[in-house]
């Protein structure tokens, strides 16, 4: 019952259920997750932004940093909010915290990271309680690191082949994501002359984001669903944009506002590719035994061989102390 | 009085566990009861699958027709607490096909308790072997669906089983991705998350869940989970004297990926063969190097934009 498609290595033997699927579907819609994904990096990363940005006394890229911390984080509550199949009890949420779900952790990130940062926001905004307005975006650039970066944690706590194999990995490629887009959002915001940490972060979130997606990407069949069908088409745009956006950033952002502008909206691009890349590849991997049954009956051989080793061992040990 | 920190750092996330109910912080409970599955008596009636359904008032989920077998319910699911699969497998034998192989009714050719062998001998060449088998959730001792859940919908009862509370989920789908086995998912149209709750209420009365009753060949066995590991250790053994080779337990090693499961099975073919995974693995095994790693790439992007700042000033 082996299904495969063409391909220019044989695929494995491997028997199945009628070829059904072991695990179910993912239930996440899209594109509420994927963008909230997206949403976490981008409001995560302009928290530091803005915080930066106050320290130093560039206020133009506090604005920004604020205005989008605050933007990203409550439209990504409204996704998440949206993907429950029961909206109206988001707050169940907060009834509990449950360290080994990466979901409980992160709803007592994100509560606190929106709230600070829309205070932040508001008081910028406003002009109102100034000093007040400073603590909380102290406190949502504290936030902002996490919740960038608990979003991999939530994709690879899970069954799904394809997004708990790569759990070492996905944590740095959703950090130099996230400072990618924020970096790039505050390219296409912030005056040229200003936004030289926008571009600076973006660089190097783009510098994490290569490498760390190039190592998911190599992981053998258990993440073969990156790199081929729509996932693959995704990761591919995702990596092509980064680095011509860095390309960009590094000859011409400093020069010019309108390439500046241009680089940041295709680090934006390139953010938002990776995240609908990933989501759409654990979606595979979960929908074709093939990625459950080969990689398990190769742990299990590999597991049986040290056994089979061992008892060698002990039994020549045996037999050579029975000889004397 | 144990603080909260203690509840989480006293719990364990993997490996074998020997008082599930203690973990989840029982003090006083009773045995841990399970499901020892036989599928080498499963006849494939499906009375287990109707019971269920009756006495949990689950829903329908469809009354398709797949043409694959005779298994039209296709999965476990939202709705679909017990399913019973059906495997015709050809045999390795030289046979000329003869179209249609498994669409005629099994011949029993050996007559007896044990199916799961050949049909067909002198005057049936499409030389088939009829496997079938009742499956459920399995309960684990480290239930990944329990342990993402955001909401503490999912709990541990004292029987040591996992139950879903209706009135406490709002739908967020984490447990689907995390079960290893593929068992739990929202229903369509309600947005909640439903499995098999092994009749908690039965279990409460004193009560056989309604599968277990109503199996007419005791393929599906209630009780005590040692009990049913000592009984399915025993006839293990005893089909291996009988020369049936293929006979093997799953679930049962308490040392596995998600360490043991509440209900395990006795199977005659591959894991995989009746759409189980060779070897599962609760997602949360790893959920401490998954957090140091989500740690080390928030400093890293801290670092990484405080350093931003550090150049040279461009006003």
């Amino acid at each position: 019952m082996s299904r495969g498609e063409q391909s220019m290595v044989p695929e494995p033997e491997f028997e199945s259920y009628y070829g059904k699927p072991i695990l179910k579907q993912p239930t996440w819609k899209t594109p509420d997750v994927p963008l909230y994904l997206f949403l976490g990096g981008l409001a995560g990363g302009s928290a530091l932004l803005a915080e930066g940005g106050a320290l130093t006394g560039n206020h133009d890229l506090e604005k920004v940093g604020r205005l989008a911390a605050a933007a990203g984080a409550t439209a990504g509550t409204v996704a998440l909010v949206h993907d429950l199949g029961r909206p109206e009890r988001f707050l169940n949420m907060l009834r509990v915290l449950r360290v080994t779900s990466p979901l409980s952790v992160g709803s007592f990130i994100l509560a606190p990271f929106a709230s600070l940062a829309g205070a932040a926001a508001a008081s910028q905004v406003t002009g109102l309680l100034p000093r007040l307005g400073r603590f909380a975006g102290l406190g949502a650039a504290a936030f902002g690191p996490p919740l960038a970066t608990y979003t991999a944690a939530l994709v690879t706590n899970t069954a799904v082949p394809a997004w708990h194999e790569a759990y070492r990995e996905m944590p740095f490629l959703f950090a130099g994501s996230g400072a990618q887009a924020a970096g790039g959002l505050a390219m296409v915001l912030v005056g040229s002359d200003q936004a030289a940490p926008a571009r600076r972060m973006a660089l190097a979130g783009a510098a994490v984001d290569l490498v760390a997606a190039e190592r998911i990407l190599h992981k053998g069949l258990v993440t073969e669903p990156y790199r081929i069908g729509m996932p693959g088409t995704l990761m591919k745009a995702a990596r092509n944009a980064t680095v011509a956006a860095s390309v960009l950033n590094v000859v011409g952002g400093r020069r010019s506002r309108l390439v500046s502008a241009l680089a940041g909206l295709t680090y934006i691009g390139a953010s938002i590719a990776t995240r609908f890349g990933v989501f759409e590849a654990g979606r595979a991997s979960a929908r074709d035994p093939k990625y459950v049954v080969i990689p398990q009956r190769e742990r299990l051989a590999a597991r049986q061989a040290t056994r089979q080793a061992e008892e060698d061992r002990a039994g020549a040990a045996g037999k050579h102390a029975a000889g004397r | 009085m144990t603080t909260f920190f203690d509840r989480i750092t006293e719990r364990s996330f993997s490996g074998r566990l020997d008082d599930v109910q203690h973990d989840a912080g029982y003090d006083d409970h009773p045995p841990r009861k399970g499901f020892f599955t036989d599928t080498s008596v499963c006849i494939g009636c499906k009375a287990c699958e109707v019971a269920c359904k009756e006495w949990n008032e689950v829903p329908d989920d469809g009354y398709l027709l797949t043409g694959m077998s005779y298994d039209n319910t296709q999965a476990l699911g939202a709705s679909t607490w017990r399913h019973v699969a059906f495997i015709e497998k050809p045999l390795d034998v030289a046979t000329t096909d003869l179209g249609m192989p498994g669409m005629g009714p099994p011949v029993p050719a050996h007559p007896g308790e044990d199916q799961g062998t050949e049909s067909g001998g002198a005057n049936d060449d499409a030389g088939v072997r009829w496997l079938m088998s009742s499956d459920v959730c399995k309960h684990c001792t480290h239930a990944g669906c329990l342990d993402v859940c955001p909401t503490g919908a999912l709990f541990r009862t004292e029987f040591g089983t996992v139950v879903v509370q209706p009135d406490v989920c709002n739908g967020c789908g984490y447990c689907v991705t995390a079960c290893p086995y593929g068992v739990i998912d929202i229903r369509k149209g309600d947005g909640r998350a439903f499995k098999c709750t092994l009749c908690y209420d039965r279990l409460k009365e004193d009560q056989t869940p309604a599968c277990a009753q109503a199996c007419p060949t005791e393929s599906i066995q209630f009780g005590d989970l040692d009990e049913l590991r000592e009984r399915a250790d025993q006839r293990l053994v005893e089909l291996h004297e009988r020369g049936v080779d293929v006979a093997r337990l799953y679930g049962r090693d308490p040392e596995d990926g998600v360490g043991g499961d509440g209900a395990f099975f006795l199977l005659l073919d591959e894991p995989e063969v009746y759409g189980l995974p060779p070897d599962p693995v609760v997602p949360t095994r790893t959920i401490g190097s998954m957090w140091g790693h989500v740690g080390a790439a928030a400093l890293t992007l801290a670092g990484l934009g405080a350093a931003s700042f550090l150049g040279r000033r461009s006003s």
